[in-house]
């Protein structure tokens, strides 16, 4: 009995923590902003050297071959530094692969989707919320007609593992014909979205894709959770440091109850959740018949927490942190992508309970 | 990450469900649950599985710390609905305290039967001006001849009616600085120079008592450490109490009674649990339940492993408080129109899970947030200890710092 993260992964994330410390800057992740980029192909060159593009695919394809806990550390970590790119999407095409691809499909992608020479990404969403994959309704077959929405970095990406109706997952190249991006204005700007039109578009179907669907689903899940978590823990650094700066009335402000009170809820909505997205993480491997509803659960709670916890980092910083300048801003858009991405706490609740027989 | 507990313990867990299929629940006949109980509970200690941190001489089975074995007894004997520890403020704050404090003869006279609840306890610190301020207390005590003769009030003092003792923060050395001056007593309850007085709280229950000593005696000998040390000697006692307050598996269990709640009563002509509202509250109610659960075998780990849980280590009160707050809320949404029955009345706990209860914990769920310290009181350790944030100026200037 151990609840606890191994040594290795008390390293990988400290790396992580590092590199983007020194790298990922919040005046660079403000650069983006401004630019409205959303990508850095610099940072994420750097995360593919430290094998974080094939954490999870399996040895065999040239990856690191790691569970679901180790992508979810990692993902709180960059989420933690407010880290730019990719990661999100691409680390789903590469679980939809290693669940649900064929032989052939694995032996072609996995490997340039491990070693980042190609870029993957997933289509979850449908107009009108549809989010969950028993709301899918664009067929696959052979091709593929019809529209996925808020797709993370479709105009980057290679290779994208779209949800169809069935539920099942094809694999569609960005590049082939009939395929066209459409520019989505996002909250987040670091994690761009877009519209994917599909016209006739070439196809791929991914023969696992019916029992894989929900649990591509519930890994996208698990992954926000540990995003939400990192950024709720950022947001908490981020207040506890200006409350010990900040001066009024000859004091540093954290002397006065009244704010200190205010972080230590922040702290309590914060710090215990750390174990229920481990537990998400770590049941998505080993305890299948808890997965999906866990993930349901964490997504709800890590989410909507952060949401609270965002929204009181800006009152907690008085007027700046109602500003552009104020680097609270960054990490409150990211905040609002994890509430919303996959569908709102509401919605896992109630999927929780229907899961509970309630 | 590994929540499996691996061969050794696995068979020690075959073990103990040995045992309790053995021994529990008591032969048909034996008609006194709480001698059967009692009965129960040596045939354990012989066993090694209760009271294992106390030494045998006091009454326990003095086994090797070993946190994974005692998460399985806890597992195995609730599964079983077989009797532990027994509770109470002496077994859970006091025989720690005298354990890591006392004097050896103070440990043979009061561990041994406190562990056989032949001692029941009762703790004086808080009083009508010291609340919060605990440090600040104002009842007296001066050695005349061989006795400590004691004179002052106490507040909010659980179950005084029927203890047989008291552990008791008294000022001892007035012209000490405030927290030097406080020694640690042990006081009789039944003598002339005590008086009880019940309080009754908003859901008319009578648990607490006003405590007033009018030359009350205690012989000299009867301190928990040195003169002065008493404020130390109580911070180990909180400890316990902090801890104790914090289990993550109760909530686990009101949690599956709101459930249970929720099917049982009707809101807007269906079964509350179907109603969208209701779902989404005890959603998020277990949102916080599964983190506070978590954060428990966090904890559990880290301490098996003798490293410090940090942050979390600081948050089981108030996170088991905001959660009986929390849980307490919903059930008022539950019960819709029972919300208007008293909870005074005298079945309130006729029927089991019925409104009545759960009005009666609605409202003694605030007194849960108040003991052992106040949420508010909680945020202060949380933001100063957890979070490093600067201590209050007033607490500074009045503690000499």
């Amino acid at each position: 009995m151990n609840f606890d993260i191994s040594e290795e992964q008390e390293l990988l994330q400290e790396t992580i923590r590092q590199y983007a410390a020194n790298e990922c800057p919040p005046t660079r992740i403000r650069e983006l902003f401004d630019s409205g980029e959303g990508w850095d192909p610099t940072f994420w060159k750097g995360l593919i050297e430290m094998g974080l593009a094939g954490l999870v695919v399996p040895e065999e394809h040239g990856g690191a071959g790691l569970e679901m806990l180790d992508l979810a550390l990692a993902t709180e970590s960059l989420a933690y530094a407010g880290a730019p790119g990719p990661f999100f999407g691409h680390s789903l095409a590469c679980v939809a692969l290693a669940l649900a691809g064929s032989s052939e499909q694995q032996k072609k992608w996995l490997p340039r989707l491990a070693n980042g020479e190609a870029l993957g990404s997933v289509a979850f969403g449908e107009e009108g919320g549809a989010w969950q994959p028993d709301q899918w309704k664009i067929a696959g077959g052979s091709s593929l007609s019809g529209a996925k929405t808020h797709v993370p970095h479709a105009d980057r990406a290679d290779v994208v593992i779209v949800g169809t109706a069935g539920p099942g997952l094809v694999l569609v190249e960005r590049e082939s014909p009939g395929v066209e991006v459409e520019a989505f204005d996002g909250v987040d700007r670091v994690r761009p979205l877009a519209t994917l039109k599909f016209q006739d578009a070439a196809c791929d179907v991914l023969p696992g894709g019916a029992a894989a669907a929900p649990r591509l689903r519930d890994a996208g899940l698990v992954l926000l959770a540990a995003d939400a978590f990192g950024t709720a823990r950022r947001l908490l650094d981020m207040c506890v440091e200006y409350a010990t700066q900040r001066e009024q009335f000859g004091v540093t402000i954290g002397h006065f109850q009244a704010l200190k009170h205010q972080l230590s809820n922040m702290a309590l909505e914060v710090e215990p959740a750390r174990g229920l997205f481990w537990y998400a993480a770590y049941a998505f491997d080993h305890i299948p018949e808890e997965a999906e509803r866990t993930a349901a659960i964490a997504k709800a709670h890590i989410t909507d927490g952060t949401m609270q916890v965002a929204r009181d980092a800006v009152e907690a910083h008085g007027g700046i942190g109602f500003t552009w300048e104020c680097d609270v801003q960054m990490w409150f858009k990211r905040a609002m992508f994890d509430r919303a991405f996959l569908g709102q706490p509401s919605l896992h609740r109630e999927r929780a309970a229907q899961l509970a027989g309630w | 990450m590994d929540l499996s507990y691996g061969k050794e313990y696995e068979d020690f867990r075959a073990q103990v469900c040995e045992f309790l299929a053995a021994n529990w629940p008591p032969e048909e006949g034996e008609t006194d649950r709480a001698e059967g109980a009692n009965r129960f509970r040596q045939k354990a200690i012989d066993a090694g599985y209760l009271y294992r941190n106390i030494p045998a001489k006091y009454g326990g089975s003095e086994q090797e710390a070993d946190a994974v074995e005692a998460q399985i007894l806890r597992e195995e004997f609730s599964r079983a609905h077989a009797p532990m520890e027994t509770r109470g403020i002496g077994m859970m704050m006091l025989v720690p305290t005298l354990l890591e404090r006392a004097e050896e003869w103070q440990k043979e006279k009061f561990v041994a039967p406190t562990v056989r609840a032949e001692i029941v306890w009762c703790q004086g610190y808080s009083e009508p001006v010291s609340g919060s301020d605990l440090a600040s207390l104002q009842t007296r005590a001066e050695i005349v001849g061989d006795d400590w003769v004691i004179n002052g009030q106490k507040i909010w003092t659980t179950n005084a009616q029927n203890a047989d003792w008291m552990f008791c923060l008294c000022r001892t050395e007035p012209e000490a600085q405030k927290h030097a001056g406080i020694s640690y007593l042990l006081i009789p309850m039944k003598q002339p120079g005590i008086e009880v007085s019940p309080l009754k709280t908003m859901n008319g229950s009578a648990d607490f008592n006003q405590v007033f000593f009018t030359d009350a005696k205690t012989p000299a000998d009867h301190i928990v450490g040195k003169r002065g040390e008493g404020w130390l000697v109580s911070r180990t006692t909180l400890k316990h109490e902090r801890n104790s307050i914090g289990a993550a598996a109760q909530s686990v269990m009101i949690l599956q009674g709101l459930v249970e709640f929720a099917k049982k009563q009707t809101r807007n002509g269906r079964p509350a649990i179907e109603d969208p509202l209701i779902r989404d509250k005890i959603g998020q109610l277990e949102g916080y339940v599964r983190a506070h659960e978590y954060s428990g075998l966090r904890q559990f780990t880290k301490n098996a492993k003798g490293e410090d849980p940090g942050l979390i280590g600081l948050m089981n009160k108030l996170n088991s408080t905001n959660l009986g707050s929390m849980v307490a809320k919903i059930a008022l949404d539950i019960m819709g129109e029972g919300g208007l029955e008293d909870p005074l009345a005298r079945d309130a706990f006729a029927v089991p899970s019925g409104s009545k209860m759960w009005i009666s914990q609605y409202m003694y769920s605030l007194g849960i947030s108040t003991a052992g310290g106040t949420a508010n009181i909680q945020r202060n350790v949380i933001g100063e200890r957890g979070l490093g944030l600067p201590r209050d100026y007033y607490a500074n200037r009045s503690s000499g710092k």
